[in-house]
């Protein structure tokens, strides 16, 4: 029989039972779109988490200091310990391919400024390319410039919900603020920026480094090996250098720092290492929910075996009839295997659709964003036509193995 | 033994049982029909004829013994090839007419044709030969109708023209008028009566003495043999 005309015959034996096939196929639609919509949630979670790590500028380079290795704790070498202010200027200035280096030192410290007090404020010491590294945009004012750094001036740029905590509704460029006891000049408001991962970058206030060694973190020791600071952000002009220019900064600062690759006192780690981490996180979540979906899919390729073999019971007779007319065993089987897939892959097509509407629908009501990965899709609709086949298999060959005498005779 | 005959049975068994319980439904059966012959089978229940007609149906293989058909001996083939031989030289018409529900006539009368592993003919060829089929056992206007719609007399003839479609060397009737009304049940046989005319080989299988007295040839079993062979002398016509 012309494999058009077996999927004619199996088409019309669906198209008969409405119901029932409707039924049947629930199954894999709930299958299929649940795999759909699952997946479609975790990569709108991960590409969320991307975007927040990529919105605080991108192919960049974060060096932070190793402690308790090399270093700081061991006096044994010629060691400075972490690293120091002298650092990111060294690495401005002999790695080729950067193109903007920045440092952060922060406190921890008290703010106060029209009658209000506000403890525990994370200031951070920056220098004037900070912005421009971090993809951060003073809204109102300026940030500081290289003058304030090199002459330490005292100003001070606050992050959105700082200044507001402070200064309500009123302007605070030109106020004035206490962080500690030293009083500095409002210069700029940030614009609103965020949590990004567990960092709240609108409570900040932003301060030329040098005041920040100066009045918040002083060392006895920075007259020998300079001012700490806690990173080194290094932004790499061309993302195809990255690994080019990490080598160039590991070689200086090995040498800068008196160690050894087996023994470094700093570590870098690029956007792309933290990305990788998050992923990690998401991806055994979404494995998970891939997993569930696939078992529901499974569940649904029962549903269709079950269905199959009420269907081939009560049809024994139209078996009979056509092997009787020389219909072979391999006729019955492919009919009813026939049967089974178009059912699934019927099924799948629903699911599919139910699967995207459903993914853009809980997008839009639980403003959690959705991205429909076209994979997911393929293996959704995919796993659906093998489920067809594999469960579909056992009913249709009981058809084709049908006696036609006894097939004739059931009634 | 004769050159022209179209079906030739050599001591045919068939045992069901195993061990000490058999129970020997056909316990060598001889029999030779001739192309063009029509020939009723009877016999009471228990006698081996629905045994017999479905080792001549080819929808079962003898024990034992020999079944030629058209010259060929089929009595080992498998099961793949007793299809293809009930496609292309077997012909049933049911006592139930055994027609696809919820399908139209004449696509029941295609059904034969789509099994056609030659698939030498298009799809309008054989609708064309469906066509002519109904035609000819009398229903050209009820070629789009569903079973349901149709009387057992109309379905009987559908099935009819199913089992001429694809020319086969014998058509098997299993008591083709077991479910009609008498003036019905009269008008297959008539219709048989037509097609043996035309020269094609018949077997009626019935318990009915009555039916069986259409056919030319009576061959009588019972508990498994040949009990006797008849020839009808006078045959009625209607």
């Amino acid at each position: 029989m012309k494999l058009s005309e077996v999927i004619k015959i199996s088409w019309e034996a669906i198209a008969k039972n409405k119901i029932r096939s409707l039924l049947t196929m629930l199954g894999i639609i709930i299958g299929v779109a649940a795999v759909i919509i699952m997946i479609s949630i975790s990569a709108g979670t991960e590409a969320t988490i991307n975007d927040q790590i990529t919105s605080l500028g991108t192919n960049l380079i974060f060096i932070t200091p190793n402690f308790g290795r090399g270093g700081r704790e061991s006096f044994t070498s010629n060691n400075r310990g972490g690293l120091v202010f002298n650092d990111a200027y060294a690495i401005a200035q002999q790695v080729p391919g950067v193109s903007g280096v920045t440092v952060e030192q922060g406190s921890t410290q008290t703010v106060k400024a029209n009658g209000v007090t506000l403890t525990g404020i994370s200031i951070l010491g920056t220098t004037t390319d900070f912005p421009t590294v971090r993809s951060l945009a003073v809204a109102n004012g300026t940030y500081f410039d290289q003058n304030a750094v090199n002459l330490k001036q005292k100003v001070v740029i606050l992050g959105s919900s700082l200044a507001e905590q402070l200064f309500g509704t009123a302007d605070p460029v030109g106020q004035y603020v206490y962080i500690g006891n030293t009083q500095l000049a409002v210069i700029g408001v940030m614009a609103p920026k965020g949590a990004v991962g567990g960092v709240d970058y609108d409570a900040r206030a932003y301060l030329p480094i040098t005041v920040v060694f100066q009045k918040f973190t002083p060392s006895e020791f920075a007259r020998f090996r300079g001012n700490e600071v806690r990173l080194i952000y290094v932004k790499v002009d061309d993302k195809a250098k990255l690994n080019d220019v990490i080598l160039q900064i590991q070689l200086l600062l090995y040498k800068r720092h008196n160690v050894t690759s087996s023994n470094p006192d700093f570590s870098i780690t690029t956007q792309d290492d933290i990305i990788t981490t998050q992923e990690s996180t998401t991806a055994a979540f979404r494995n998970l929910l891939a997993w569930v979906a696939g078992v529901s899919l499974i569940v649904g390729g029962i549903g269709i075996m079950n269905i199959m073999l009420v269907s081939v019971t009560e049809r024994t007779r139209e078996i009979g009839i056509r092997q009787s007319v020389g219909a072979t065993a391999e006729d019955i089987r492919i009919q009813f295997l026939m049967e089974a897939l178009l059912l699934s892959i019927f099924g799948g097509l629903i699911g599919l659709v139910v699967g995207l509407g459903g993914s853009v629908l809980f997008g839009s009501l639980s403003g959690m964003r959705t991205v429909i990965v076209p994979s997911s899709v393929l293996l959704a609709f995919g796993s659906a036509a093998v489920v067809g086949v594999f469960f579909g298999y056992y009913p249709a060959d009981r058809a084709a193995q049908l006696d036609p005498i006894e097939a004739l005779r059931y009634e | 033994m004769s050159t022209q005959a179209i079906i030739e049975t050599v001591d045919l068994k068939k045992i069901y049982g195993m061990g000490d319980a058999t129970v020997a439904a056909l316990d060598g059966v001889s029999i030779q029909i001739q192309a063009g012959e029509f020939v009723s089978i009877i016999g009471p229940s228990g006698s081996g004829k629905s045994t017999l007609m479905h080792i001549l149906g080819c929808l079962s293989r003898p024990t034992s013994g020999q079944y030629i058909l058209d010259r060929q001996d089929i009595s080992n083939l498998d099961n793949k090839q007793l299809a293809a031989i009930r496609n292309k030289k077997i012909g049933f018409v049911f006592q139930a007419y055994n027609l696809l529900s919820r399908t139209t006539a004449i696509r029941n009368v295609m059904l034969p044709l789509m099994y056609d592993r030659m698939d030498s003919q298009t799809q309008a060829d054989k609708e064309k030969l469906a066509r002519e089929m109904l035609e000819k056992v009398g229903l050209g206007d009820r070629m789009n109708h569903m079973p349901q719609e149709l009387s057992g007399g109309q379905q009987q003839r559908v099935a009819i023209a199913r089992a001429l479609v694809n020319n086969p060397v014998m058509i098997i009737g299993d008591e083709p008028t077991g479910n009609l009304d008498s003036r019905s049940g009269a008008e297959i046989l008539k219709l048989f009566d037509e097609i043996h005319e035309q020269g094609a080989t018949i077997v009626i299988v019935t318990h009915d003495p009555q039916i069986a007295v259409y056919a030319k040839r009576t061959i009588a079993l019972h508990d498994g043999r040949v009990e006797s062979i008849t020839h009808n002398g006078h045959r009625r016509k209607q």
